[in-house]
């Protein structure tokens, strides 16, 4: 996003395609071919701790990419995603406590409650500006989180064991490690070609717009913040989705999902992978979570080694890690 | 008078103890160039923004076309073919110009909930905001990003970004503001070009700019219209000479760009 001019175009009036490949594309394809491959690694060396580590990174990745809708592409500085995580999570735990354990049940009801409730936060929060609207999502998020704490029924503080994953008939069984992991995989890169789509179209570039000019955007005819608050449902109802796969990817869901911290974390993840970046949230969560596995196999104190670095790139690299590759961020 | 495309009554709007609005009134005949002129702090951008909806009045009422437009959002009020520009550049620096003036475009053909479809691959988006670049001299700067235009190029751009509105009256807050000799004479050419398809009021402190537009003028001193005429008669109006033009040509000296 920077100062360059644009490649030529091949007819005036027609823009670039973003799609073109180009050397930037590199570490993003790279990166995919070997997400690809993981389940194979697995198999060979029978590591099945693989599996389970990077279907953790990718169902945070979509938490990431949701995120980066908002926050990249939109400029709205949500310190309160994990709550559509938990949101997301509950009502698949929820609702396999209560015996339903269909996921055409549970997967579009969790998501709807996500979506609802981002409506709920975003008719708010989207009033205000700046560290007003950090702080209401926050303390949405903050609310939701002793919700969970105060669910009795549902294990409280010590959070709900889901006994049994979705079910979809004879369609996909989420208790096949390698499935699960495919199909993580395919939503994930499923949600980065949606927001590829979404960035670029009217809507995209209303949502863009208004994060760069807010009011010039209304001079020129805009309203704003109908746009805003559509864009950032679309983010929560996406991030349920994440909440959704994470319950059924551990088996378990408690309040700790909602914590602040975790919201911190998405951030740290969309930051470190360069805001309003396609691929950025997916190589900022890969990143992330695969430092914070090895330093807290060497240390106890893992953010004492990730903190200054998230604050290394954030100061040096203006557009995070796929800004370096790209070699044209450098702040 | 009967063919008023706009007409304010007894606005008013205080910023704390001091009134940057004081009972404005004001007509604005269709297919006039009406130009607003006064000094430093005469509440001439205020006027601009309670016009544009920006600002909210405490008194008075706005009428445009027939209709009471003094409660309307800014985007009713651009829908309904009322469009500003800044006096300070007020672009999308990431964007290039081409999608600068598109989103303009966008902005007037309905709703923009559309999800998938390249917006840049809109010809019904890209055809009018390119004509649109053209019609302001910047066809050739269609792919360069607003922030490395040069100053007057974004000035010309804030206007094509107006125009690409479709307007019916358009607000120009001091469109020559920071350019050169030269570019003002660009801007003062494309200004009459537009003299005639629509309404316009224009702000500016480039009194001959002023002088070479203007059908009539109105004197703007500490919130209040002090006088409003034909070009000649404000000129030769003692109370305006008094207050702003003699006080303008002293203030010249000191001033190099204005």
């Amino acid at each position: 996003m920077t100062g360059q001019i644009d490649p030529p175009l091949d007819s005036p009036l027609v823009a670039a395609s973003r799609f073109r490949l180009t050397a930037g594309m590199a570490l993003p394809v790279l990166l995919v071919a070997a997400l690809a491959l993981i389940p194979v690694y697995a198999a060979v060396t029978s590591d099945t701790f693989a599996i389970t580590l990077f279907t953790r990174v990718l169902i945070l990745a979509i938490g990431a990419v949701s995120l980066n809708l908002i926050m990249g592409y939109g400029g709205m500085v949500s310190f309160g995603h994990a709550a559509y995580l938990g949101i997301g999570g509950y009502a698949v735990g929820v609702l396999a406590k209560e015996g339903i354990g269909s996921g055409f049940v549970q997967w579009p009801l969790a998501i709807a409650a996500s979506a609802l409730f981002a409506l709920g936060v975003g008719a708010l929060s989207l009033r205000t500006r700046g560290v007003y609207f950090i702080m209401i999502t926050l303390a949405f998020a903050q609310m939701i989180y002793y919700v969970a704490i105060g669910l009795d029924r549902y294990g409280g503080d010590d959070g709900l064991t889901i006994y049994k994953r979705s079910t979809f008939g004879s369609l996909i069984d989420l208790n096949n490690k390698t499935l699960f992991y495919y199909l993580c995989f395919g939503l994930l890169l499923a949600s980065i070609y949606f927001i590829a789509r979404l960035t670029n179209s009217r809507f995209g570039l209303a949502i863009r717009g208004a994060r760069s000019n807010d009011r010039r955007m209304r001079a020129i005819g805009f309203p704003t913040f109908r746009y805003r608050l559509v864009c950032f449902v679309i983010a929560g109802a996406l991030c349920g989705l994440a909440g959704v796969l994470l319950a059924n990817h551990t088996n378990f869901v408690s309040p700790a999902l909602m914590h602040w911290t975790r919201s911190g974390d998405l951030i740290v993840m969309v930051v470190l992978g360069g805001l309003g970046s396609l691929f950025g949230p997916l190589i900022g969560a890969v990143t992330f979570l695969l430092l914070e596995e090895g330093l807290s196999r060497v240390t106890q104190y893992p953010d004492l080694i990730l903190g200054p670095l998230l604050l290394l790139v954030a100061i040096y690299v203006n557009g995070g890690i796929e800004g370096l590759i790209e070699g044209r961020r450098l702040g | 008078m009967a063919n008023a495309l706009l007409h304010v009554e007894g606005l008013t709007r205080r910023f704390g103890g001091v009134i940057a609005a004081d009972s404005v009134t004001l007509e604005i005949s269709a297919g006039e160039v009406h130009a607003v002129i006064g000094p430093n702090g005469a509440g001439k951008s205020t006027l601009v923004g309670l016009l544009a909806g920006e600002v909210a009045s405490q008194e008075g009422t706005i009428r445009y076309d027939g209709g009471d437009i003094t409660r309307l959002p800014v985007y009713r009020r651009s829908r309904l073919g009322l469009a500003r520009s800044f006096q300070i550049s007020s672009l999308f620096p990431d964007f290039t110009a081409l999608d600068n003036v598109a989103l303009a475009v966008q902005a007037h053909q309905g709703h923009s909930f559309h999800f998938w479809r390249d917006a840049r691959r809109e010809y019904e988006l890209r055809k009018p905001a390119q004509a649109a670049l053209e019609h302001a001299g910047l066809a050739d700067r269609a792919g360069v990003r607003v922030h490395r235009l040069s100053h007057g190029e974004q000035r010309q751009l804030e206007i094509a970004m107006a125009l690409a509105t479709q307007p019916r009256l358009l607000l120009l807050d001091e469109p020559m503001a920071g350019m050169g000799p030269e570019e003002s004479a660009q801007m003062v050419a494309m200004l009459r070009r537009l003299k005639g398809s629509m309404t316009i009021l224009l702000i500016e402190h480039d009194m001959e700019a002023v002088f070479a537009l203007a059908d009539r003028i109105s004197v703007l001193v500490y919130g209040r219209v002090i006088a409003c005429g034909r070009p000649e008669d404000v000129r030769a109006d003692p109370a305006v000479r008094k207050a702003y033009l003699g006080e303008k040509e002293s203030e010249r000296h000191g001033r190099p760009n204005a």
